[in-house]
């Protein structure tokens, strides 16, 4: 993909270069999955031209995500390991949580709201302590995907101007992160994005965890698929 | 672009129409677990918007576990490592 940086300010952060050297590998992985992978049809439409919307559930996407998340879970481990007491599980769980974040808003390559909010809101905590005069630099232009007639019919939203719905309008705003003030049609296309994207990454952290275990067999094995195969035909090292 | 009813399209002001709205309402329902499962054709917004706020509730305190497991699996430095670049180099 030809835009290096999703962000206008430079992050002077180790996790660039990981970044570059991922994509690198990214490009390679994706046209040798579009080749190799029989399982998947996504691969096949969107593996090389990344301009294309890939979509959340796709093998490609996951791998991607793999390789990026693992990246970040080593420079967490490197930036806590050395001389912390092993008691700070609470906060080093934290820091795994937002790393996978990152990685996640990264592999949307701020097409979404919600993702430059993710990235932005990093920048902001590392290098200023206000953020709210920050939030009108993030840039507003989400193209407006596709619309198709609904299959299931829904009751007109003629109450889209009830309390009720602005209520749950802004709690569904304050989940889905940099949501919190947006109208409901946003709210809704961020949210439309946002799921898929969180199923993907728990898919993605449950492989990890299942590999990283010794490749026990587990109930969520569908997504262990592309990493899975690795646990599964060899032994684990000793553990 | 559509040949809905004539409207102005500010950027993002609240100058929608119901129809888009609808849209995105049920775009969304069909990603809902449990709205999926029902089966049931007539759904109100007010019920898809709580049961998408229910669902990522869930899926963030899914992503929480998730992450507290890694976080102990990876103070295991050695076989950590092992495992990781191994899995790295045969993808």
């Amino acid at each position: 993909m030809a835009s290096s940086t999703l962000i206008p300010n430079p992050v002077t952060n180790n996790t660039d270069r990981a970044r570059d050297s991922a994509k690198r590998r990214k490009r390679k992985k994706i046209q040798r999955q579009s080749n190799g992978n029989g399982r998947d049809q996504n691969s096949q439409n969107l593996s090389i031209s990344n301009d294309q919307i890939t979509p959340w559930k796709s093998e490609v996407q996951q791998q991607v995500y793999s390789s990026k998340l693992l990246q970040a879970l080593r420079q967490v481990r490197q930036s806590s390991g050395t001389g912390n007491p092993p008691t700070k599980s609470p906060r080093r769980g934290r820091a795994v949580h937002e790393a996978a974040d990152r990685v996640l808003a990264v592999t949307a390559k701020g097409r979404t709201r919600w993702s430059r909010a993710i990235l932005t809101n990093k920048l902001k905590l590392k290098f200023m302590k206000s953020n709210r005069r920050q939030r009108g630099m993030v840039a507003t232009a989400t193209g407006n995907s596709r619309l198709k007639k609904p299959r299931a019919s829904i009751l007109r939203l003629k109450t889209k101007n009830l309390p009720a719905v602005q209520r749950k309008t802004r709690v569904l705003g304050g989940l889905v992160p940099g949501c919190r003030k947006q109208s409901l049609p946003v709210v809704l296309e961020e949210a439309t994005d946002y799921i898929p994207a969180l199923e993907m990454q728990i898919r993605a952290m449950t492989a990890l965890v299942n590999l990283l275990s010794g490749g026990s067999s587990s109930t969520s094995v569908t997504g262990a698929g592309h990493l899975g195969h690795l646990s599964f035909s060899r032994p684990p090292p000793n553990l | 672009m559509s040949t809905r009813r004539s409207r102005t399209r500010q950027s993002t002001t609240s100058r929608i129409s119901d129809d888009q709205i609808n849209d995105l309402v049920s775009k969304l329902q069909q990603l809902l677990p449990e709205i999926r499962n029902r089966r049931s054709d007539k759904v109100s917004a007010s019920k898809v918007l709580q049961e998408t706020c229910n669902y990522i509730r869930s899926l963030h305190r899914e992503v929480d576990d998730l992450s507290e497991r890694l976080s102990e699996l990876l103070e295991n430095t050695d076989s950590t490592q092992a495992s990781i670049i191994r899995s790295l180099l045969s993808q």
